[in-house]
């Protein structure tokens, strides 16, 4: 048997289920605090497709819409963050005195944590959605604005030089050779994006705004339902996995040029 | 106000004159160019040989308009050169092909870009695709091509724009002897067909004598023109030329140029 045909990738997760199951089985944790494996899929089928009988429970059927709360925040945050980030971006990275003049703030800022914003969101904001977008749009802009200033820094001088003695004005130059050269790097910045905008998402929802999966995670350990938290959990991987998926197979489509780079 | 000279048909392409080049480092100033006097007349194919280092690239840059002269003037048809501009084309040791278009969007990038409508381009482009040996690559991508394919494009775009100064950088410093030598002669019978003005650097004294009508050796560091030679050798010039009697005589001038130099440089060296 080849080595492909095995399915690597699931031995790892196999593994740990196991050992989780294990550890709650034989009581190596103290009872009733983590559920069991086959207790959390439970939990999630029927937060997903309700009870079969009229429920109690307020989770009952209601990941769906949680779930799109929760998603279009992010996509909304992150659109935003894009839009500002990526132009930006290239005319830091294109254009000495806008870097002299706005590079450094940037860098002041950009340590400053998610959480850290929290209060700041919420006095000026409210416990609304401007709340969160703001703090997803702030967490994902900052990868994207660095990464595609370097990429746009990073451009090989021979393409410049070659664009400009065959004609190309600053205009054309940015769109024909600057851009496409720094799109590696920008879709590099969008993946790192991503993945913050689901970290501030969940941030914002347990605190600033009152719905989205988020809120689900914070209510649900408040009333002991640690059934409901792991699923939420895992519910979070799994769509920052989908979104990153997303933007990477975007990427190999725009970027078909560099994969036959990388063959050759 | 007097009537500027109109630029006359014998009059240089291009010319240097008392260009010094100097460049400031951590290690202080240095000089990479001293007192360059130098002139490209029309249809002359003109080589400048030296060692790496010389500052042969430096003045190819300056006459392409990537970088100005520290002292001394830089002259295209009788005006000062500021930019880089078509009619000065270059065709770089790294072909320098922009890697997201292929082969036919690099060539169409010049006179796309210049506005040069595509009924007047397209014919160029056909003709030049058969010259080059580019036929059946069109929709290729630089990273599925070899060196010599690659430089085929990077001669083929620059020789649309239909410039009236090629200026080539070591062109075909980065090939293997074999594509070279392909490469020097599909040079050859192109150029021949265009007949354009050439500034063409190299540090292959075969190439040199092989390709051009003058060839200008040049000295170690500070780089200075040592000597200017007449390649009296008759064209068209096939591959063989490089064995006749003359090339040799040539040749051995040339070498004894080259040594004489790096001797000199040599005890120049610091102990």
């Amino acid at each position: 048997m080849s080595g492909r045909r095995i399915p690597w990738f699931l031995i790892l997760p196999i593994l740990l289920l196991g050992v989780w199951h294990l550890a709650v089985e034989q009581r190596w944790v103290t009872e009733g605090i983590i559920p069991a494996p086959a207790q959390v899929l439970e939990s999630w089928r029927r937060w997903i497709f309700g009870a079969p009988t009229k429920s109690l429970s307020p989770y009952s059927g209601t990941w769906v819409a949680n779930v799109l709360y929760s998603g279009r925040r992010v996509l909304e945050g992150f659109a935003l963050a894009a839009l500002v980030a990526i132009p930006l971006g290239i005319f830091v990275g294109w254009n000495r005195l806008v870097a002299r003049l706005v590079d450094p703030s940037i860098q002041l800022l950009r340590p400053v944590p998610i959480t850290a914003w929290l209060p700041f969101a919420i006095a000026v904001f409210g416990i609304y959605d401007a709340s969160a977008l703001f703090l997803i749009g702030l967490g994902s802009f900052y990868p994207i604005v660095v990464n595609t200033s370097h990429g746009v820094r990073d451009t090989n001088l021979l393409l410049l030089r070659a664009a400009r003695m065959l004609g190309a004005g600053e205009r054309t130059v940015l769109l024909k050779v600057v851009l496409p050269s720094a799109l590696p790097s920008i879709f590099t910045g969008l993946r790192l994006g991503v993945g913050v905008a689901w970290t501030a998402v969940i941030v914002a929802e347990m605190i600033a705004v009152k719905s989205g999966l988020g809120y689900v995670l914070w209510d649900a350990y408040y009333v002991g339902r640690m059934d409901i938290c792991v699923a939420t959990m895992f519910s979070v991987g799994l769509l920052g996995f989908v979104s990153d998926q997303i933007i990477l197979r975007a990427s190999q489509v725009v970027l078909r040029w560099r994969t036959l780079e990388r063959h050759a | 106000m007097p009537e500027p000279a109109r630029h006359p048909a014998t009059a240089p392409v291009a010319e240097l004159r008392g260009v010094f080049k100097e460049f400031s480092g951590r290690s202080g100033r240095l000089v990479a160019l001293q007192g360059i006097d130098l002139r490209i007349g029309p249809k002359e194919f003109a080589a400048v040989l030296g060692p790496s280092g010389c500052g042969k690239s430096t003045l190819l840059n300056m006459v392409a308009g990537f970088d100005g002269p520290t002292r001394g003037e830089v002259l295209f048809r009788g005006e000062p050169v500021r930019r880089p501009d078509p009619r000065r084309s270059v065709v770089f040791q790294e072909a320098a092909l922009f890697p997201w278009f292929n082969v036919l969007d690099n060539i169409t990038f010049g006179p796309k870009t210049c506005g040069v409508a595509a009924a007047d381009y397209g014919p160029r482009v056909e003709a030049l695709l058969e010259q080059v040996g580019l036929r059946g690559f069109e929709r290729h991508y630089p990273a599925e091509l070899s060196g010599g394919m690659k430089q085929r494009v990077g001669i083929a775009r620059v020789l649309v724009m239909e410039p009236e100064l090629l200026l080539m950088d070591e062109p075909f410093g980065s090939l293997d002897a074999q594509t070279r030598s392909v490469m020097q002669e599909l040079l050859l019978s192109v150029w021949e067909r265009h007949h354009q003005a050439v500034l063409f650097i190299t540090h292959d004294v075969e190439e040199a004598l092989l390709l051009a009508d003058t060839v200008c050796v040049m000295t170690a560091r500070p780089g200075r023109i040592k000597k200017r030679l007449r390649v009296d050798l008759p064209r068209p010039r096939p591959l063989e030329a490089t064995t006749s009697p003359r090339f040799n005589e040539l040749k051995r001038e040339v070498l004894g140029l080259i040594r004489e130099e790096s001797l000199r440089a040599a005890s120049d060296e610091p102990r």
